[in-house]
């Protein structure tokens, strides 16, 4: 150390410094997801093309899937067991595409660090960008089926609610910010707990149906959820307990946007008109969206934190 | 100097299951987790290291070498303390370790330079000069599932050497390609030493870390028990494993116990000419009977080894207590120089070190001749 000093390629004096500690400050963690943003880029892109690489259609794969849940509701729920919506396929796409969405981020992200356990037991990186990677991924496929849903609302000539159209971006960014979140969170512990997937399979079906999809919740729950009875005298309004359900108020915003009629004339009684969704002003929809971005930020932080005090041990339990 | 790795007080402990419940359902049916005992991996290791050094960790297996370099990198965190790396750090844990078999070379390149941490700028920028030093030229739009394992680390090591790193990090995968691609490797590291940059490097091979770093680090159980000049460490190092190799190999004599005291000459210096003949007596003691083998290694002062001798050809039969050996070289085929004298004693089959002594003595060997360098040749010509 006393002799002169190398031959300097740059100063190191003032290149950044990175800690490595058992219990990182949660500004240190936003910082360091914030600069792998690049990386994070790079999982989506590359996690489409492997996924599409070895497939003659590509990504039109993608739309397969989805086409297919939609055709299957639309007979069950609009034929089988009519419910006199007009135009049901529209408003079940409308619910779906953000369904879709919301599964493919929370299944996916639930194993990612077990199945990309090569990198994250070799390389360094922030590891909750792995579950992001599905947010960005799950995105992409939401996009695709916008673009599908377009073309179908174009067919059927059917306009959205032109007024409220901004509201759906604040929307989508709203559920990515709770589902990455909920992500991350899963992710860790599914590290530790293998059999979180298989409970979160069952739990998303439910979650399904506590979502107003296959249903309408102005016309077939509203009513219902105002007059609880709970012995014998007591009602209960139990509405606020069913909007608890983040995903609800995101689904019935861009039931609001797309469907855009909230009130219809059933095709069994043409003449009698009723509500498929809420007569809500767009302020209410835009406070009930702000209320789920509000609580996917919390749930961010509480993931980043929980996912650091997991995170330590990954490299030897997986 | 400025510190670019400051380790402060790390510890890391690895919890070892015996019987470990890892699913919901199992942690319903027994309630208590499952048993384990901790090894302690790291025991409260301190060093720091400034810019443009290059650092060897010497240790045997389960010292901690690999999980002091992976807490480095910040792939496992520390139980307690915190590391401070200053600058981009290139971890070459494993080679590859972050590859997507399914994409490209190119696809790959871009993807393990930015875990890498370098932006797609830098990536675009070095694209070349990573393709090139890897010769894979003509595969880089090939999948790399349909690389051979060879073409598969050349483009991992090309990447991470290219890319510009103001520290690397190596855990033994210096060991790649064939010995063209090696020396390749070789000289690309002492490029970076020439840049200033600095270097990890962990080894078993103390020679390599002898002729590389001009320091280093040694790990016994978890603790530092030597950091400084490479010399002094590897003999510690030795030192230890010959210690520790009496107690272990089921191949040595069991409770054999032998100490080399002093190693010397009948003139009293290490002074020789070349192809001489030279001699020295080895004093040691032991405390049993042993029959084993003789064997020393010669060093040029930056860690070339010179020679390590066959101990199949010098038997050697002790009795108990103490005693001298007479070591003779009938010549001495080297030019002028020092050399650093290390000698030993193996028992069994070769296999395994009953007593070492690292760099005992400094043998100067003088000459009158004109050839340089470490041996003399006699070249004779005649037209054919």
């Amino acid at each position: 150390m006393s002799d002169s000093p190398p031959p300097a390629r740059r100063p190191v004096e003032d290149r950044p410094v990175r800690i490595v500690s058992a219990r990182p400050s949660i500004g240190l963690r936003f910082k360091e997801i914030w600069e792998s943003r690049e990386l994070l880029s790079y999982f989506v892109i590359t996690d489409i093309k492997i996924k599409y690489k070895a497939s003659a259609l590509g990504i039109l794969w993608s739309m397969f899937a989805p086409a297919a849940t939609l055709a299957i509701y639309w007979v069950v729920f609009g034929k089988i067991l009519p419910n006199s919506v007009p135009n049901f396929a529209l408003f079940l796409f409308a619910g779906l595409l953000i369904w879709n969405f919301f599964f493919g981020v929370i299944i996916t992200s639930t194993s990612v660090v077990v199945d990309r356990a090569g990198i994250v037991k070799k390389v360094a990186f922030p590891r909750e960008i792995l579950a992001l990677s599905t947010v960005g991924t799950s995105f992409v496929y939401f996009l695709i089926q916008c673009g599908v849903m377009v073309i179908f609302m174009l067919a059927l000539w059917h306009p959205p609610a032109w007024g409220m159209l901004w509201l759906l971006p604040l929307s989508i960014f709203a559920l990515a910010v709770f589902a990455g979140s909920l992500g991350i969170l899963l992710s860790a512990i599914n590290v530790y707990l293998r059999d979180t997937r298989h409970l979160i399979e069952v739990a998303l079906q439910l979650w399904f149906f506590l979502t107003p999809i296959v249903y309408s919740f102005e016309h077939q729950i509203s009513k219902k959820l105002h007059h609880v009875a709970v012995g014998n005298d007591h009602i209960l309004n139990l509405t606020w307990l069913y909007f608890l359900n983040p995903v609800t108020p995101i689904v019935m915003t861009f039931q609001r946007v797309i469907y855009a009629q909230p009130t219809v004339r059933a095709t069994s009684v043409p003449h009698v008109p009723y509500s498929v969704l809420p007569t809500w002003p767009t302020s209410t929809y835009l406070l009930l969206n702000l209320g789920v971005l509000a609580a996917g930020l919390v749930l961010f932080a509480i993931a980043i934190t929980v996912f650091g005090r997991l995170e330590g041990n990954f490299a030897e339990e997986l | 100097m400025t510190a670019v790795v400051q380790v402060e007080n790390i510890s890391k402990r690895f919890r070892l299951y015996h019987e470990r419940h890892r699913s919901v359902k199992d942690r319903i049916i027994h309630p208590g987790g499952g048993t384990y005992t901790d090894l302690q991996a790291l025991d409260d290791v301190s060093f720091s290291i400034d810019a443009g050094q290059t650092v060897g960790i010497l240790g045997r297996n389960g010292s901690g070498k690999s999980t002091l370099l992976k807490c480095i990198c910040g792939v496992l965190k520390p139980n307690e303390g915190q590391i401070l790396v200053r600058g981009t750090l290139a971890g070459l844990l494993e080679l590859g370790a972050g590859f997507q078999p399914e994409l490209s070379g190119r696809d790959n390149v871009y993807l393990s330079g930015s875990m890498l941490g370098f932006s797609r700028k830098d990536v675009d920028r070095l694209f070349d000069s990573i393709v090139e030093f890897s010769e894979l030229e003509g595969f880089v739009d090939t999948q790399v599932k349909f690389y051979s394992s060879g073409m598969y680390v050349r483009l991992a090591f090309a990447v991470a050497v290219n890319v510009d790193p103001d520290v690397l990090v190596v855990d033994e995968v210096l060991a790649v390609g064939d010995e063209r691609f090696q020396a390749k490797c070789m000289d690309r590291i002492r490029q970076f030493q020439l840049e200033g940059r600095t270097i990890m490097l962990v080894s078993h091979n103390a020679d390599q870390v002898r002729s590389l770093c001009d320091r280093a680090i040694v790990l016994d159980h978890g603790r530092m028990i030597a950091d400084g000049p490479s010399g002094d460490s590897v003999r510690i190092f030795r030192e230890a494993l010959s210690a520790d190799s009496r107690s272990v190999d089921a191949e040595a004599p069991v409770n054999v116990s032998i100490s080399i005291e002093s190693v010397t000459t009948s003139t009293g210096r290490f002074a020789a000419h070349t192809n001489e003949a030279f001699g020295f007596e080895v004093a040691l003691t032991s405390n049993e009977s042993f029959d084993g083998f003789f064997v020393m290694e010669l060093h040029t002062h930056d860690g070339t080894l010179v020679t390590r001798t066959d101990p199949t050809t010098a038997p050697v039969s002790l009795s108990p207590g103490h005693q001298r050996l007479a070591v003779s070289l009938p010549a001495l085929p080297l030019l002028d120089g020092d050399y650093e004298l290390s000698v030993g004693l193996l028992s069994g089959f070769g296999h395994s070190v009953a007593a070492w002594r690292e760099q005992v003595a400094t043998l100067e060997v003088s000459y009158d001749g004109r050839a340089s360098g470490l041996v003399p040749l006699a070249p004779r010509v005649n037209l054919a």
